[in-house]
Order: C-alpha cells, then structure tokens, then sequence
C-alpha cells in the first residue's frame, strides 16, 4: 500500500495555476447569477424592517400581489415547515413572525417576472411596525444584561494574587470594530424546482450541507428531495458559511410554492444591511508584568457583539478565548468571553473567526506594557513566548509541541534588518516634524481544527472513466482560496494522471453527502486527507490489472507506479486509456469514496480543558509605516512576511492567502469602519462609505517567503493550513502606528491609539502624545 | 432615426425599444448574455464592471478609455467602439493583458478579474504611462478582496505601457469615434445628445427643466441607487465647443467645462501643480475617464474636489446660453448647498484660469479615508501672493467638505493680509477657521477632525512652499501634505 515514490513528473509541492485562472481573465468563470437563466425564471426581493427593534402590528400584503409582474409575496405564514435558520441555537426565523430585532430583518418575499417588478412590489408592502427601545451596542447590552448564552472561562494559576504582586500592573480597555466581508460577489441563490417534490439549489455558499438541510427543514421535506450546487464563489471569508442559508431558504420556498425557478440575489447594498460582519469585541483587562516585561498574569475578560441572533457567535467568542494568548505563556490567567445580544445583524464567521479579535487583546498588553517599560515591544514578545516545560501549556492546557516562533523570529528579524531599521527610524523620527515613522514584529500562533470537534471529517469522490480520465468531487467548496486546485494536484500525484484528465466537478450535496462548512482554514487539511483516501483505494485496485497488462507476475504488483496517465513496472509501461477500460473489462470497480477525521482532539467547555486543535500554525511579520502628525494619513511602506505553510502543496496559492489574508487584516485595523445610525441604519452599505483596501494601500515592499524544511507531521503531504492564520500577521500594523505616534511624545508613556486606525484616529492619538 | 448604434467587441449594434436609462452593465448581462463583466456595487466604487471604450483624447487621437459600465447609459455610447472581456482574446491566444493576470497568481476568486483585465487593457496601450504611480493610479479603480493586490500590480509592471502591435493597436487607428448626435425615446424615457450649441439651446428653450449630463458619474447614480426614470436627459457629450483645453494670448488657461478629466489631469501634469495634485486622487482611472470638470462643478456638492482648486487660482466660470457668454468668478458660482449661479437654459461652459503672478504660492490638499477612490473628508487649496518684503498681498484659502458649499476661508484671509508669511501668519490663519466654519460631524470625520486637519493643511502649506512655489506631489507618499522626514533630515 506504499504511496508513489516522489516523481519529478508529480506537481506537488510545485507551483500551479488556480485551475480556473485562464477561465477568471477570460470571463468565462461562471458564478450563481451568471448561470443561463432557466425557462420562466422568476426574481425575488426581501423586504425588511425599517426598525432596529419593534413588533409587527400589521402585515398586509394584498397590494403587493396585485402589483404588475408580482407573482406572490410570502411572509412567515407561507413556510410549511420549520421558520429557522439558526444553525446552532435556533433563534433565527428567516421571516419575522411578529418581533423584529434589527433594521434589515426579513419580513416578507416579494416575487416577480422582473427584479423591477419585485422592487416597485416591496414598495407596496403594507408594514406597520410599533417601535420599541433597541440595544445599539456592546455597552447598552451589558448595561441591560442581554447575552447570548453563558461566559465561557478559562483559567489557571492563582490570577489575583500573580496580579497583587506583579512589579507592573495596568489595566485597560481594548475595542476592536466590526468588518464588512465585502467579497465581491453578494449573496445569491438560484432554485428550481425539479420533477416529484424535489429542488435544486444553486448557492453561493460555504456550507451546501446547511443550506440542504434548512432548505428542507423549511419545507418540511427530507434532505434527500434538495441538492444543493456550488459552482464557485466569488469571495467568501466566512460570510458565506451560515449567512447564504437564509436566502436560499427564501428562494427555495418560492420556487416550490410556484414550480418556478427563482433567483434571489441580494445587490451591494442589500447585502451589506442584512448579512452580519465580524464581531466587534470588547475588552476589560488587568495586566502584571516583571520589569523585564515578563507578562506574570492577565485577567481578561471580553465580550462580543453577536447581533440579535446566536449564529456562531459562541465559537467565535471561544476561538477568541482560545488565542487570546497567542504565541506568550501566560503564567496566571482567567480569560472569560461572553457574547453581547443586540438590535443589530447577526454577526458571523469571518477569516479568524474570534482569534484576530482576542490575539489584538494580548498584543495591546504587550505594546502597552513594553511603552510603559521603555522596552522594545519585539524583544517583549520574544520573552514572552512559548518555551520548554513548564512554559509549554495553553491556559487550556494543550501543550505547544514543535513551537516554530523561535525559528521564525530569528530568520525574520535577521533578513527584514529589524534592528538596524529601528534604529534608523528612531533617528530619522527625530530629525523630522511632521512625518513619524515606525516599524512593528508581528508572531502569530494559529490553532487548526474545528473546535467543535465532531466538524472535522471530510469525505471525497474520484471517479474514473473507462478512458482513464478523472471526475474528482469532494466536501470543500472553492471561493478563491485555490482549494480546487489543490484537491486536483493531489489527485494528480497520487494517482499519476495529468491535470488535463481530471476535472473537480462542482461542489454538490449528491456528490459528497453531511459535509462540514469550509471554513476553520480546513478545506486542504481535511478534503484533502479524503481525495488521497480515495485515489489510493482507486489505486490499489488498479495495480494487478496493470501487473497483468504489462504480463508481470503477481508479486510485481506493490512495484507499479502511476505517473503520466500510465502504470509503470520494471521498464514496461501501460496508459490508463487502457488500463482503465482492462479494468472496466474485468468488472473492477472505477469510483471511490474517500474519508477523513481528524484523530485524539476533544475539549471540554465546563473545564476549559482539552486539546482542541491537530496542531498549530505560525508566522512572523515585519512591518514599517509612516504617518502624518498634521493629518493623521498613514501608509504601510514595507512588509517582510514569513509564514509556516508546513511543506506547502502549492506554494503559490499559499503566497496568495498570505498577501490577501494580510491586507485584509491591514484593512480591519486601519480603514474599515461599519457604522450604524442612531436608529439602527447601517450607514455604511457601499464601497462609496466602506473602505476596504485599495491596490495603492499595498505596500511597495512586499515580501513573503514560506518557511522551508517545515513539513508538519499527521497533515496531508506535511502541508499545513494556511487561510486564516496571516490575517492576524496585519497585527503589527498598529504595533508600527504606536511606534511613530509615540515618537510625537516622550518615551515611556502609553499611546492611546484607538482601532482601526484611521487617519481621525491616529490624529487624536497625536494629539494625546503631544499633550501628555 | 430612432435607435442607438455602437459597436461591441467589433460588432455593430443597432438598438431600439431599449429604456435610455439602461446601463450598459445592465445590457451586457441582460440583454446579451456576456456575464463576463460582472456588478459590484452599481456605483463606480468597484470596478468589477469595468469595460473599455474608445475615446478621442485630449489631442484628438482615439484612445483606449477603462470605464464603469455600471454607470453608463447605452445612448452615452453612440457612434462609439466598446470592449468587454469577451471580447480580447484572439482565436485561443490570450490578451498580454490576462495572460499577464493569470500567469501572476492574479486572480483568486475571480470576480474581480474581468474588470482588472479590462483597466490593464487600457494601461497596455497607453504611451503616458511613465512614472509608477501612474499604475497604482490605473488600477485603483478595481478593488480585489483576495489577492492583496501585490499580484495584480506585478501584472500591471509587466504589460502597462507594452503597446503591443497587435489588432487592437491596429484598429484603434482608424477607431475614432463617430459624430455623437442622437434623439432617442423609448417608452416614456427621452435622451438627447445635441451636436452643436444651437441645437442645445433650441432643446433647453422646449425642455427647460431638462437634466444635463456627460459622463454620467454622478446622475447615473439616481438610476442605480434609487431608480430614478427621467423623462429626458440632455448629454452635452457632442457638443466639441466645450471640450478641450487652451492658453488664451492674455496667458489665460481655458478648460472646457465638457473636458474629461483625464485629460484635465494630463495636461496638468507639469503645468498645473495644484490641479495635478488634486486629480490624482480624485476617483480612479474610471471615473476620470467619464468624469468632467463642468459635471463636478455643477453638481455643487460641498465636497467637490475641484472647486476648492479653482476657488484658489482665482478661476472664472463661464456660463453660456442663447443669450451669449457671462463670466462669474468661482466664489459666486456655489451659492448654496447644491444650488448654483446657473440660470434657466444656461450651462457652464469653461473655466478660466488667470497666469498666476510671481510671488504665488499656491497647493491643494485631499484627505480622506482611503486614499484612493474616497471621497474627502476635508480639501483644500490655498494661494498667498508675497510682496518682495515677504508680506501678505494676497490670499484666498478655499476649503472643501467644511460647510455647505465649497467656500473661502474669508476671516482666516483677512487676518494674513500684510503679515509676513511666518509660522506667526499660519497661526493667526488657523485660529480665524473655527469662525470661518461650522464643519459636520459625519461618517467620514467628526466636527473637531475636520477643523483640526483644515488648521494642520495651513502648516503643511506653509512649510511645504518655503521650498517650492507650487509643489508636486512625490512618490511613493504618506500624507496629501508632504512635508517634513526625508526633506528635513
């Protein structure tokens, strides 16, 4: 059962072209709302509430329907099955039944010939809505007490006392804000119904098993009469993972009451009301230090706003928990998390997924700890990191084993120059007025698996034709992250096809059946772990029909290699054109279903004690910036990246998560900003408010580099995760802001730089240096 | 005739019974199936629709023009050749400009990737293209989510400015854009693109409330946003009268009100410091493309980038109707929130800028959120004349996004007059801002921001032009007021 031996032939570990790249510049990649419209499509528009929190006192739809081009308008009372699509706790009708917890809520479908035909339909919705006192912030609903579920806690050692005697005791406050996912391709669904009680749905989604299922559920139907169709996605970062569901449920709904396809698709600006964003945090702490900057306890607790419904707030809060100390030992601790019920959207999975919002805590302690020490805040981190027993355990008690910070500090701060620049800086800050620069080291250390443990299983599908040629399917859905491409050089290696004889189908509910959502940076590590199952079991099977092609004895069979679309043994060769239709001949069968699941991870919430992640996944980055003491303006002028992909399957799509994942980071922490109005009103709800990162924030100097000789143990190829982790490399990013901020200060005081750094932000933190 | 005729991807098109207010984004995914070129925002904001045009220039010679087809309406393409991204490639060879994508790791997702391809389509057969920011500034305009963008900028190195010979260069030769003249209906809808004044004014005297636009990069937006169906749009896109730029032999510079204003920006460039320095953030590439001078100015928005430029230089609008011509300086034109000078059956017909005399110093300022592609929080453009003792003669400080309309900081004026121009000068400027002002506190800044940076621009100025009299921008740069670090050190 022995893999192929390595084959200069084999593309793993090499570079390859996103298996959609010639079809992305041609514009033939097609996404949900590109699809032909089937015959007699219909369009559908949700109307929403105009009240951040109220109650329904009339819904009257009558004039609505009699619109022009309107089909039916639907409200909550039209779903004959189950009005919920809370994916953990089911709190979330998809249409509101009378409460209405946040402006932008579903309250009822409108369907017509014609997305004008919905729009002018909406607008006759007769809606009359009693207004009632609406929670607008983490603030009010503590002050209230409204929570979503208990704290979760994790402790150890003797925290008040560590703190009492601490040489160094601050404490403090850390706000981090909403971020908008703003992938460029909006919510979108496609139904049609097909023949019997039966549907297909297209979906732009991260999760097609939860949107079959509550696409079922909201029918009242088994899951076996839907089957849901992802062709790709144009961007999804978590806001597609529980937030496509409600939408395909709506389109779901009105393509069986009609027998009609209907295409839901939500524009910028109805997307950006209605879907929920990455949780603002809020975070009380109480520091000790030594004077070395020797972190001796933290007391933390935080809280998150997750909107008017659960969704997966409490895993984010508990991820946020689980990385809160990053890459340091945290001697004594007590880190609680809650999670904040508001009257505003539902607030979801986003690239991190609680660990940027924690990381940002700790890293915050260690910047304000090393100003106040007069301490390099790079040389603190390095103190402060993981190390040999008894500095070895997380606050939850999973021991850090082959710990690569130190590796990626060393390597990173000798080839970035970090000394030597900082230096530099310091001297050039002084000899300028106006400009300030500053320069910022940036570790991270990322759990990786599910921590709901159960989630991490994947199952795939490769079927082989009788010409030879590959149909390869399996759980993960491809969003841009190059997964697809993965799967399919994996397939290629293990079983020696070429890549133009394997085609990755569409990922599909009737192809892989129960999968979990990609997310969690999981898609490689566990899709992958099931393509090899799969093309090994294909494999094996092949091998004494090639031994028998190739007129070889029996015991030559553990000898074939498979590489070039043929079966090799001792000089004699076969092509899979004939290899597989002998097969096919013999009655061998051609299709094989694979499986994974991660083995020995567990935890347990009561305790605060486990093991929940495989293992983990770091990087190091350096960062210089420049900014304006006349107007706040800032700019990131170079970065030096470099990040642990394990033994990268393809290093080129793992430079690109790097780079995007980063300027995405780059972009929470200094220029988007979602805010609401004093009614509840997102106010942000285009690129026209919203600012994402534009090509000119890149910095010039971008340089990333994969750690080398990193193959990681127990992950597919010795590969290692690689979507989430570099979002919190942009981290050093507000280390760098507080370096040149601080330079319009005198040394030794703590910057007050709130997040994200905008240029009102940085200017106020100026102005504060200059005063104090 | 009653139809719209343009030319997509090299195919004649003749268009009847089509609504005047449908997008070409609109058109393309709809009508004709090319769901290539995809909708991200319906505002210009994006780029993901971007799409390419063949324009005449500033010198008359038909170019490659990237613009938003969200925000085009079909009649705006009369008698002109567009390009989608169906449309590059040659048999099964790729474009240089998605083989250069796509060989870069530039794509990810790929929803972004049409209207990439279709800005690099532009910036290969561009012959302007010199320094590098001129490439981050024609990419600006497509926003990606995945990549990080490093990618799709080391696609850009490689092909902007390439000029292949290929048959796009070829045909771009004898691509000029036909006569633009059309009266086209459809339904109740009505859409006008006089060829000459005296057809204008015979439609302004039978239409008066009729709504003016040329690149429709603002109006195009109560058709996207909020639906809105005019009766009758009147485009002033074929009237050449408006259009170009000259030096008058008084040493006067007139600029068409009808000009785009990426020729506006190119001819600035070297000749103009603060209007170059204004143009480069203003928009991306795609608006610049359809954007005109007249069209920023007439909207009268408070935050209008280039009204703060000609409030400084002293600029004089010229307004003209059957009647015949009246020149109105700047500060008269903006004469409330979004109200002008302009009369009934008047349109703004160029601007004029006097020469400035020795001893101006003059700079303008754009801050705002993101850099590129935002609009301002607060801008700025000064202009102080010195007598040879280095005193205040003149000055006219002029700001944006600080009060209702674009406005002179009149207090803050007069207290420089006769001051030596010294931090002391600066100083007593600033503190007359809070009377000057009464910023809002909004999205994009609070009250105290504003007045703050509009203070801190008077120092940037004043340092920045104690080395030049009227600055350029560097580049790479941190900050729209430039000053201090490498020059001071």
């Amino acid at each position: 059962m022995a893999a192929p031996a390595p084959s200069p032939a084999s593309p793993l570990h090499g570079p390859a072209l996103h298996e959609s790249a010639e079809r992305h510049v041609t514009g033939e990649a097609l996404y949900v709302d590109d699809l032909p419209a089937p015959p007699r499509m219909l369009h559908a528009q949700v109307v929403t509430s105009p009240v951040a929190h109220g109650r329904i006192r009339r819904l009257d739809l009558e004039r609505a329907r009699q619109a022009p081009g309107v089909l039916a308008v639907f409200s909550a009372a039209d779903i004959p099955g189950e009005n919920n699509v809370g994916p953990v706790v089911h709190d979330e009708p998809v249409l509101a039944v009378d409460g209405l917890h946040f402006h932008g809520q579903s309250v009822a479908l409108v369907v017509g010939d014609s997305p004008a035909s919905c729009r002018r339909g909406a607008g006759l919705v007769d809606l009359e809505v009693e207004p009632l006192p609406a929670l607008l912030s983490m603030d009010a609903a503590i002050e209230a007490g409204s929570f979503l579920g208990a704290p979760h806690e994790i402790s150890r050692g003797e925290v008040d006392g560590a703190l009492a005697f601490a040489p160094l005791r601050f404490s403090g406050e850390v706000r981090s804000g909403a971020q908008d996912h703003f992938y460029l391709e909006t919510q979108v669904s496609l139904a049609v119904p097909e023949e019997g009680a039966a549907l297909k749905v297209y979906c732009s989604t991260q999760h097609p098993t939860e949107v079959q299922h509550l696409v079922a559920a909201a029918l009242g139907w088994g899951s076996h009469q839907v089957t849901v169709e992802v062709p790709r996605m144009g961007g999804g970062f978590g806001g597609k993972e529980t937030q496509a569901a409600p939408f395909a449920v709506l389109a779901g709904l009105a393509a069986v009451k009609l027998g009609r396809p209907v295409k839901l698709w939500l524009n910028r600006d109805q997307d950006m009301a209605q879907t929920g964003k990455r949780h603002p945090f809020l975070a009380r702490f109480d520091a000790g230090f030594d004077h070395e900057g020797h972190l001796l306890a933290l007391d933390a607790r935080l809280y998150s706003d997750g909107g008017w419904a659960t969704d997966l707030s409490r895993a984010i809060m508990d991820r946020a928990l689980f990385h809160l100390d990053n890459a340091y030992y945290v001697p004594a601790c007590r880190f609680v998390g809650q999670v904040c019920r508001t009257n505003l959207p539902s607030n979801t999975a986003f690239r991190g997924f609680g660990g940027p919002q924690g990381m940002l805590v700790m890293e915050e302690v260690l910047n304000r700890a090393a100003e106040r020490l007069g301490l390099d805040p790079a040389e603190v981190r390095a103190r402060n990191f993981y190390a040999d027993a008894p500095r070895h355990e997380t606050p939850y008690g999973q021991v850090v084993t082959d710990n690569r910070l130190p590796r990626l500090r060393t390597e990173l701060l000798a080839e970035s120059r970090y000394a030597e620049r900082r230096a530099a800086i310091d001297a050039w800050n002084r000899a300028s007025t106006h400009l300030k620069r500053g320069i910022g080291f940036q570790p991270v250390k990322f759990g990786i698996s599910f921590t709901t443990s159960f989630l991490n299983q994947a199952a795939a599908l490769v079927l082989m034709y009788a010409d030879g040629s590959v149909q390869l399917s399996h759980g993960g859905t491809e969003m841009g992250q190059g997964l697809h491409t993965k799967m399919r050089v994996l397939c290629e290696h293990e079983l020696g096809v070429t890549a133009d004889r394997v085609r990755v189908m569409n990922t599909a509910t009737d192809k892989v059946p129960n999968t979990s959502a990609t997310a969690a940076s999981s898609g490689a590590d566990l899709n992958g772990q099931a393509v090899v199952e799969a093309c090994t079991t294909l494999r094996e099977r092949l091998r004494p029909v090639a031994v028998q092609l190739l007129e070889l004895p029996a015991d030559a069979a553990a000898e074939v290699t498979f590489r070039a679309n043929a079966a090799h043994a001792r000089g004699r060769s076969v092509p899979f054109t004939q290899l597989a239709r002998a097969a096919y001949l013999r009655q061998v069968p051609l299709s094989a279903p694979g499986f994974y699941r991660t083995p020995g991870i567990h935890y347990d919430p009561k305790a605060g004690r486990g093991k929940p992640f495989h293992y983990f996944a770091y990087g190091a980055a350096v960062v210089e910036v420049e900014l304006s003491g006349l107007t706040g303006e800032h700019r990131v002028t170079a970065v030096d990246i470099l990040h642990d992909a394990g033994r990268s399957l393809v290093p080129n799509l793992d430079r690109g998560q790097v780079e995007g994942a980063f300027i995405q980071g780059l972009g929470w922490l200094t220029a988007e900003e979602v805010l609401f109005g004093a009614d509840g009103r997102l106010l942000t709800h285009s690129p026209d408010t919203y600012k994402i990162p534009s090509l000119g924030d890149a910095p010039e100097h971008f340089q990333v580099r994969l750690l080398e000789n990193a193959a990681q143990e127990g992950v597919v190829h010795g590969s290692k995760a690689v979507g989430e982790p570099p979002f919190m490399l942009a981290l050093g990013v507000v280390t760098a802001l507080r370096h040149a901020v601080a330079a319009f200060g005198q040394p030794g005081r703590e910057v007050q730089l709130g997040i994200p750094c905008t240029p009102e932000s940085v200017l106020r933190a100026v102005v504060a240096a200059r005063v104090r | 005739m009653n139809a719209l005729r343009f030319f997509l991807n090299d195919k004649w098109l003749e268009l009847s019974g089509i609504a005047p207010t449908t997008t070409l984004l609109r058109y393309l995914r709809d009508n004709q199936r090319m769901t290539g070129t995809k909708e991200g925002c319906a505002e210009g904001d994006c780029g993901a629709c971007t799409v390419v045009v063949v324009e005449e220039d500033g010198q008359g010679r038909p170019a490659y023009r990237a613009v938003n087809s969200c925000l085009l309406l079909l009649p705006m393409l009369q008698g002109k050749r567009v390009y989608t991204v169906e449309g590059l490639r040659t048999g099964d060879v790729l474009h240089p400009s998605q083989a250069a994508l796509m060989e870069a790791s530039g794509s990810q997702c790929g929803y972004c990737t049409p209207g990439v391809v279709m800005a690099l389509f532009e910036a290969c057969y561009r012959e302007d293209l010199r320094e590098p920011w001129q490439l981050d500034a024609a990419l600006c305009g497509n926003l990606c989510r995945c990549t990080g963008y490093r990618p799709i900028r080391e696609a850009g190195q490689k092909v902007a400015g390439s000029c292949p010979q290929d048959r796009f260069a070829a045909g771009l030769a004898a691509a000029a854009p036909g006569p633009m003249g059309l009266a086209y209906s459809a339904g109740p809808q009505r859409f006008v693109t006089p060829n000459s004044l005296s057809e204008l004014w015979d439609v302004l005297e039978a239409n008066p409330a009729a709504r003016l636009v040329v690149g429709g990069t603002d109006l195009s937006l109560d058709i996207t946003k909020r639906y809105a169906e005019p009766t009758l749009l009147v485009s002033l896109e074929g009237l050449k009268a408006l259009r170009g730029i000259r030096d008058l032999e008084d040493g006067t510079t007139w600029i068409g009100a009808g000009t785009f204003l990426t020729d506006v920006e190119s001819w600035s460039c070297g000749r103009n410091a603060p209007l170059e320095r204004m143009l480069r953030y203003f928009g991306a590439r795609q608006i610049k493309n359809r954007a005109t001078v007249g069209g920023n100015l007439c909207t009268a928005s408070p935050i209008g980038d280039l009204a703060p430029v000609f409030l400084a230089l002293g600029a004089r609008f010229v307004l003209a109707s059957r009647a015949g011509e009246r020149r109105v300086p700047a500060e008269e034109f903006f004469l409330a929130y979004r109200k002008t000078a302009l009369g009934p059956r008047e349109v703004l017909a160029a601007v004029e800028l006097p020469r400035l005399p020795a001893g101006a110093r003059v700079a303008s300022y754009k801050v705002s959120k993101r850099r590129e592609l935002d609009i301002s929080t607060v801008s700025a453009a000064f202009y102080v004349e010195l007598n040879d003792a280095g005193r205040v003669t003149a000055a006219r400080l002029a700001y944006g996004g600080m009060a209702a309309t674009p406005a002179r900081a009149r207090s803050a004026e007069a207290a420089i007059l006769g001051l030596p121009w010294n931090l002391e000068a600066v100083a007593a400027a600033a503190d007359e801002l809070g009377h000057d002002f009464t910023p809002l506190s909004d999205h994009r800044g609070s009250a105290v921001y504003r007045l703050l940076v509009a203070r801190n621009l008077l120092r940037g100025f004043h340092d920045e032009t104690q080395v030049t009299a009227a600055p350029r921008l560097p580049h790479p740069h941190t900050a729209t007021a430039q000053v201090g670090g490498a020059q001071e050190s």
